[in-house]
């Protein structure tokens, strides 16, 4: 009786461990079943390289947002990633005891904020700003970098302080010994040794930025056209689903999926130089 | 070689440098919270929480209503599983077996995945092929594959740092594994798991696209798991973009960000006092 017991919850927990490998190949096979097909039928060459989106008219080209998700993505990182990185460094090395406790769980905070709540401010404060500054209609690229250069800070601290306190106390005792400043023994003997992790975080910073949706949608103007100057509107991989799936039939459907089937693979790249990243981190 | 006055001034850089971006941080996110109490508070109101939703009157109750049978339903889903299978990888895996890597990459794999991608799946799979349509059942399953690696990785964290010692003398005691497992180490991982499954909350009550096209958008109380509703950030999505409702949005916003931090700290608190147990 005991042995069947024992037995059966094995099995169990074996069955519940099974469920995300389950989960995985369900979301792959209906994304790529419903996706696919769209693309062969409208061309794969002319699906990811067609400059025009205009579902009325049959044309589905994504290139417009393929690059619109690139431009954001590489804003928010310029703007996200050093002053991150920075601030993981003061946290490490710079930051007095007491202030530590209050500074960390802020950030921590910061990555529970939901995705809307950093929208609303964006549409509320940074679009304002930005109009009045630049002109237009203040829905644009940069400010969509600029809110998802913010919404990707607490990943980029959280995971570059995490490996830049695991680098041996040594490194920086000896950078001292040898006569370096405080700042120059953490720059230069610390930081180089906690080089992968630091690009582990800005690899998952790009997943985060280049997934983002609500807040992207709030704020970026939406335009399905290549934009010819960071001030222009922009319409990005994950907002283009958002923004028509409501309504789409058909064909205009199935190339949204496929619109999803892009980005699923840009995030699988992604995911494997992360764990790549991450591999060889564990292994140096 | 650097020059003694050349190393002052590098280092003075680097030190200005490090300070202004902790300023930053710092300034970014007390905008954030401060802009918002003080652009919500004089909006909050009791017509906010009446049962109905009207025109006039954008109450967020309903779609508050929304979010707790989502999260209830989503957690009686996703901790089962994600609990049992962090049981098995950390207590009858044995390290380095070849399912326990193609788990740990299909966790990995699920956690990255944008939450449009799920809301598309879900939508795909939910609401069309299982024919569920627009409905909460199809929003909690959608949201349970989502927070199931989050789960699994706080639990498993949880449970690797009960030491080892205490399997033995349980064991040596003579309790069998499943004794020891429900008796002795989960109740010591609790506050990990517990930590894990409250920052799982936080993530549902903050999720928008992976509910637009799963739970849907219908602003009313729910009759049944099958009716659509919004839940409170799908909520402050359609409220925010409808011009008419802003000083609504404004204290919509404050609610939610109130809620999810203090689901967020309560998360905390509990992984410190696990850590401070140790």
């Amino acid at each position: 009786m005991k042995k069947w017991k024992e037995r059966g919850m094995r099995a169990a927990f074996l069955a519940a461990a099974c469920v995300s490998v389950v989960a995985v190949l369900l979301i792959c096979i209906f994304l790529f079943v419903n996706g696919v097909p769209a693309m062969a039928e409208i061309g794969v060459f002319k699906f990811l390289f067609g400059t025009t989106w205009r579902p009325s008219n049959n044309i589905y080209g994504i290139l417009p947002m393929i690059i619109g998700s690139l431009y954001v993505t590489a804003g928010a990182i310029l703007l996200g990633v050093p002053i991150g990185l920075l601030t993981a460094i003061f946290l490490a090395r710079f930051c007095p005891k007491k202030l530590y406790g209050p500074f960390k769980s802020a950030v921590e905070l910061m990555a529970g904020i939901p995705s809307v709540i950093y929208g609303f401010f964006g549409l509320v404060l940074l679009v304002p700003v930005i109009r009045n500054l630049f002109g237009g209609t203040g829905k644009s690229i940069l400010t969509a970098s600029i809110l998802l250069g913010i919404m990707i800070l607490p990943t980029i601290v959280s995971v570059s302080l995490s490996s830049l306190q695991a680098v041996p106390e040594s490194y920086y005792e000896g950078a001292l010994a040898l006569g370096a400043s405080h700042q120059r023994s953490v720059f230069f003997a610390v930081l180089p040794a906690a080089k992968s992790g630091v690009l582990a975080g800005v690899v998952l910073g790009v997943g985060r930025a280049i997934g983002e949706t609500m807040a992207v949608i709030m704020i970026a103007g939406n335009q399905a056209v290549i934009p010819d100057s960071i001030l222009k509107g922009v319409r990005t991989l994950t907002t283009n689903i958002v923004l028509e799936m409501g309504y789409a039939a058909d064909l205009h459907r199935e190339a949204l999926i496929a619109t999803a089937v892009v980005l699923f693979v840009f995030i699988l790249i992604l995911n494997l130089s992360f764990s790549l990243l991450k591999r060889s981190r564990e292994n140096g | 070689m650097v020059k003694a006055s050349n190393q002052k001034v590098l280092s003075r850089t680097l030190s200005a440098l490090v300070y202004i971006a902790a300023g930053l941080t710092a300034a970014v996110f007390l905008t954030i919270i401060i802009y918002l109490l003080v652009m919500g508070l004089p909006n909050l109101s009791f017509d906010l929480f009446s049962p109905k939703y009207t025109s006039e009157n954008a109450s967020l109750l309903p779609a508050l209503v929304n979010t707790l049978i989502l999260i209830v339903m989503a957690l009686l889903i996703a901790a089962p599983i994600g609990i049992g299978s962090a049981i098995y990888l950390v207590e009858y895996a044995t390290r380095g077996n070849r399912f326990v890597k193609l788990i740990r990459v299909t966790t990995e794999t699920l956690s990255g995945i944008p939450s449009i991608v799920y809301g598309l799946f879900g939508m795909l799979f939910f609401v069309t092929a299982l024919k569920w349509s627009y409905s909460l059942l199809a929003g909690a399953f959608t949201l349970a594959i989502m927070i199931l690696p989050l789960i699994m990785r706080t639990t498993e964290e949880a449970l690797q740092s009960v030491p080892d010692s205490y399997r033995e003398s349980s064991f040596g005691l003579g309790a069998g594994k499943l004794r020891t497992i429900f008796r002795i180490i989960l109740p010591d991982a609790s506050p990990g798991i517990l930590s894990g499954i409250i920052l799982a909350v936080g993530r549902i009550v903050g999720e928008s696209a992976a509910l637009i096209y799963t739970a849907g958008t219908v602003a009313k109380l729910p009759k049944s798991l099958m009716s659509s509703g919004r839940s409170l950030s799908v909520h402050m999505y359609n409220i925010s973009s409808e011009a008419t409702h802003i000083g609504e949005a404004y204290a919509t916003a404050l609610v939610l960000l109130v809620l999810v931090l203090g689901i967020n700290l309560l998360s905390g608190y509990f992984a410190r006092r696990l850590r401070k147990e140790r």
